[in-house]
């Protein structure tokens, strides 16, 4: 049953094929079983999962019949929750049992899910193959030597391993549609601001917006309808209405303008990538859909105006992480000053410290206008460019990744690591929706396709995102290290 | 060497909100530490801020009151430095723009002539919490209960040219802010905080001095010592050759000095950048004119209307409006009694000493409004005199009785009764005729002294200008 998508689960909760504490227990077991493997991880909460998934049980035995009631979830270790452990990824946050929970986190609870654990992911989501974590990296379940992708690398192996009927996640330059792409699944960014950030640990403020994993894209979509909204706790959360993103996903794409970015599909992108995303392109056109190609003249200047923007974010952030009042606080500090250097140095791990100095420095006096200010002007300027691809066509589409899952250890540049996010950077920085979906696989890996749409039209992504899953099997395939190692 | 001094005062208001800029903790003063933090004020990761619209409300308000442009988008920034009182390791405050923009107020100078000054911008920021280095056996406390609480930056113009000057505006300033209700701007409490940056020239030079930035000076009194501590010691060290160099001094009020504060106190690169967890504030004109239709009248515009109205002084009407309490006193006896003198008499003088005795704040006065009114009635009547009324003023503080039976139980009475004054006069007639003769000789000023003795017999009693009457009468002039 633990393969089942949530809409699947649902019907069988629903008819009493199985109960909540079966399904929540199965999933356990399988965690049991494989989570030594994996590392998808940090916390499992069994006995509290048990405990909401009788209460599920119950509510439902007294009528109650929401889509995600008594379904188990994964959140990513970024969102705090009340009386759990939350770190971040990070040694500086090993401590760390948050006193509250994040609104994504109570609007789950509200919804009747059942909160299994909380995922591994790069420290302070800060990486693109989950090898930044404190807790080590995680395994990619397609195949044991690679990753599964990052920032939120544990939640994707997760439900790509059925170790979770669906997770959230967060994506500030890729973090859900990578890791997504990577392990087979569906993910999906929101626009900015669709989704509350109160409770979810900020990388950059600007750019860092909550999402969905999973097994499809009609289970984002009721995910999404838990998540949604504005929040009176987040200044920066859209006051905009909020669609019922199951409802339209039956629609037909007759008609459907396609636009494929020429900056996409240019060097640099493995030809087995590009065949897999060709190809589905062609059952769109089948579908009903015309493709045009477009341009995004300034998506080559998107990466570097993301490492000022979002590590100068991240510098102020991250300074709250000073040893004072929670978390890693250094032994025996000789001053005041003495415990900020130790407790940071020895708290935080080469790649957030390498972020926190690149922030720093972008934001220093005299440099300001020369870093900063210009990445916001690109910033303006790659908006403009959607805005004028989306007077001509309904969606973008493009690979989520210029190739499938690398080695663990395969990339030591840190430049290199930063251009995994080359298609999926522009859209944070636009603020956009965007989802990654299975296209197919290459030397049996899986590849992903990005499909980007206008501000808050979430609903329309899904729709068109659902109808390509109705017509292929792509989202189906499972991923199979787990059974060879069985 | 004749030398000028300039000065621009940065003075934080800690405006008087039930909650923080941007979390909904109280900010009391003086609970017990850190019971006035939640997890926002305690940086805790995740948590956000939502900006307190009172304080917006009320940094508009100070804007309108002193005629300032106000930011229709205003912008908040991030302000980057490390100190354990300092939860987030930034302060949220505005760099760019500002909610308030220029504006200005007019002080009145010593010699009774006014001065304009320009008030450079007013901005919003959270205050920091307080770092505790007593009891705690070598460690130090934190309590953040003030960490959050909005306050008003306020920068003047360097447009003052002494420590008078300097006061002179910080009291304006006061007494707007109490006016608008907007703070309780109390110096010792910290609620008014003022920094000077202070600078000597030549007479007659255009450009500025090197100017030093004073802290923590924390009463009107030391602003003023302060500042003159500072141009003093700036003269000497350009007199003696030397240069002065561009640094925050500390005043010690202890030792009546400045010093330069440690290296490390001082950051240098704060980092500003945009606060990406807040969208800029913007606001309409229909916010700022409901805004101002409950602005109060100010004390400028309250003290031109006493002395057109109440035709009093220039220098009454101004020691009567420097605070609202103290106008609003004085407007109620004033009118009251009908007698606008009488009333600005007693309550600059009279009350004003008695609460300057007591450091009573007027809002403190054992004596209301509406029974210094009483009594005055009864100087109007002539029941009593004015001699005997600031008896009876005197008695009315330990006393909660009515003026009339304070009168009454006391025997203050005034005598008006001819026969018995009749009797005084010609007691005081028989008892001095040194002086009676004096004056039947035509030295007229020693009526005074007649009428004098007459009042002391009576126990101050007899109605002054009836014993003058008698008197003249029955020594026949």
């Amino acid at each position: 049953m633990i393969e089942k998508t949530v809409a699947e689960l649902s019907a069988a909760l629903a008819s009493g094929e199985f109960s909540s504490v079966e399904l929540t227990q199965a999933y356990l077991d399988h965690i049991e079983r494989h989570n030594a493997t994996l590392n998808a991880y940090i916390t499992v909460c069994a006995e509290s999962a048990l405990a909401q998934a009788r209460a599920a049980d119950a509510a439902r035995a007294a009528g109650a019949n929401n889509p995600l009631l008594g379904i188990p979830i994964a959140h990513k270790d970024i969102f705090c929750t009340e009386g759990v452990l939350t770190t971040c990824g990070s040694k500086m946050l090993h401590n760390f049992v948050s006193p509250y929970n994040a609104t994504v986190i109570e609007k789950f609870n509200a919804a009747g899910a059942v909160m299994l654990g909380k995922t591994n992911m790069d420290e302070f989501a800060m990486g693109s193959s989950n090898e930044t974590s404190y807790y080590g990296p995680v395994r990619n379940p397609w195949d044991l030597e690679r990753v599964p992708g990052g920032s939120s690398g544990g939640s994707a192996a997760a439900v790509a391993a059925d170790l979770c009927a669906m997770a959230t996640g967060t994506d500030t330059g890729g973090s859900i549609r990578q890791p997504a792409a990577f392990s087979g699944i569906t993910g999906l960014k929101p626009s900015y601001g669709r989704v509350s950030r109160w409770g979810m640990i900020a990388f950059a403020s600007s750019l860092d917006q909550a999402g969905t994993l999973s097994k499809s894209a009609e289970d984002s979509a009721l995910m999404l309808n838990v998540m949604a909204g504005l929040d009176m706790k987040d200044s920066t959360s859209a006051d905009k209405p909020v669609d019922d993103y199951a409802a339209t996903l039956n629609d037909s794409l007759q008609g459907l303008r396609i636009g494929i970015p020429r900056q996409h599909f240019a060097e640099g992108l493995s030809p087995e990538v590009e065949k897999a995303v060709r190809a589905a392109l062609g059952e769109y056109e089948k579908l009903g859909a015309t493709l045009k190609e477009i341009d995004l003249p300034n998506n080559h200047l998107s990466v570097s105006a993301y490492y000022v923007v979002a590590p100068a974010e991240a510098s102020a952030n991250l300074s709250r992480f000073d040893g004072v009042r929670y978390g890693y606080r250094c032994a025996d500090p000789v001053n005041l000053e003495d415990m900020y250097k130790r407790s940071r140095s020895e708290g935080f791990g080469d790649e957030v410290k390498r972020r926190i100095m690149i922030g720093t420095y972008a934001l220093s006096a005299g440099f300001y206008d020369a870093y900063y200010r210009k990445a916001q002007r690109i910033r303006r300027l790659i908006k403009d460019d959607f805005s004028r691809a989306f007077q001509e066509v309904d969606v973008v589409i493009g690979p989520t990744s210029p190739h499938t899952a690398f080695k663990l250890g395969a990339k030591t540049d840190p430049v290199a690591m930063y251009l995994e996010d080359i298609y999926t950077i522009a859209v944070n920085l636009a603020g956009l929706p965007g989802i990654s979906i299975p296209v197919g696989t290459a030397a049996g890996l899986p590849v992903g396709m990005q499909l980007v749409g206008p501000d808050f039209a979430e609903a329309k992504l899904l729709n068109i995102a659902h109808q390509f899953q109705c017509h292929t099997d792509w989202h189906r395939q499972k991923p199979g290290a787990l059974g060879k190692e069985a | 060497m004749e030398w000028e001094t300039v000065i621009g005062l940065e003075v934080h208001v800690q405006l008087s909100t039930a909650s923080k800029l941007f979390s909904g903790s109280a900010t009391q003063f003086g609970a017990a530490p850190n019971t006035q933090a939640n997890i926002f004020d305690l940086a805790l990761p995740g948590t956000l801020p939502v900006l307190n619209e009172s304080a917006l409300a009320m940094a508009v308000r100070f804007g309108l009151a002193i005629g300032a442009h106000i930011g229709k988008r205003s912008v908040f920034d991030r302000k980057n430095y490390f100190y354990p009182d300092l939860p987030k390791g930034y302060q949220v405050s505005q760099l760019d723009f500002p909610t308030v923009g220029k504006g200005q107020l007019t002080i009145t100078l010593e010699d009774g002539s006014e001065k304009v000054i320009g008030v450079t911008r007013a901005h919003m920021e959270e205050d920091a919490g307080k770092s505790l280095h007593e009891d705690f056996h070598g460690m130090s406390g934190i309590d953040l209960n003030r960490a959050g609480t909005p306050l008003l930056e306020i920068v003047s113009e360097p447009d003052l040219r002494s420590a008078k000057e300097a006061v002179a505006y910080l009291k304006k300033l006061h007494s707007i802010i109490r006016y608008l209700d907007i703070s309780d701007a109390i110096m010792a409490q910290g609620s008014m905080r003022c920094d000077a940056n202070v600078s000597i020239r030549r007479r007659g030079e255009t450009e500025f001095g090197t100017r030093t930035e004073i802290k923590n000076i924390n009463s009107f009194r030391f602003v003023e010592k302060a500042i003159n501590h500072e141009v003093r010691r700036q003269q000497d060290v350009i007199e003696d050759g030397g240069r002065v160099v561009q640094e925050t001094r500390l005043y010690d009020a202890d030792r009546d000095e400045t010093r330069p504060m440690r290296s490390k106190e001082v950051a240098n690169d704060y980092r500003y950048f945009p606060e990406p967890d807040l969208l800029p504030v913007v606001i309409d004109d229909a916010y700022i004119e409901a805004i101002r239709v409950t602005l109060p009248e100010l004390p400028d515009a309250r003290k031109a209307r006493f002395i057109s109205d109440y035709k009093l002084s220039e220098y009454d009407a101004g020691v009567l409006v420097a605070t609202r309490e103290m106008a609003d006193y004085f407007e109620q006896v004033a009118q009251a009694t009908g007698d606008a003198k009488l009333a600005a008499n007693w309550v600059s003088q009279d009350l004003q000493g008695l609460l300057n005795k007591h450091h009573w704040d007027i809002t403190e006065s054992p004596i209301q409004a509406d029974r210094l009114a009483d009594l005055l009635k009864r100087i109007q009547d002539s029941t009593i005199s004015g001699k005997i009324a600031k008896t009876v003023f005197e008695a009315m503080l330990d006393d909660t009785a009515s003026v009339d039976s304070i009168i009454e139980s006391k025997g203050l009475k005034q005598v008006t009764d001819t026969g018995e004054i009749e009797k005084l006069v010609e007691t005081v007639i028989a008892e001095n005729p040194d002086q009676v003769q004096q004056f039947r000789d035509g030295k007229e000023q020693v009526i005074g002294f007649l009428v004098g003795q007459a009042m002391k017999l009576s126990k101050g009693k007899a109605n002054p200008a009836q014993v003058n009457e008698l008197l003249r009468a029955k020594m026949g002039s």
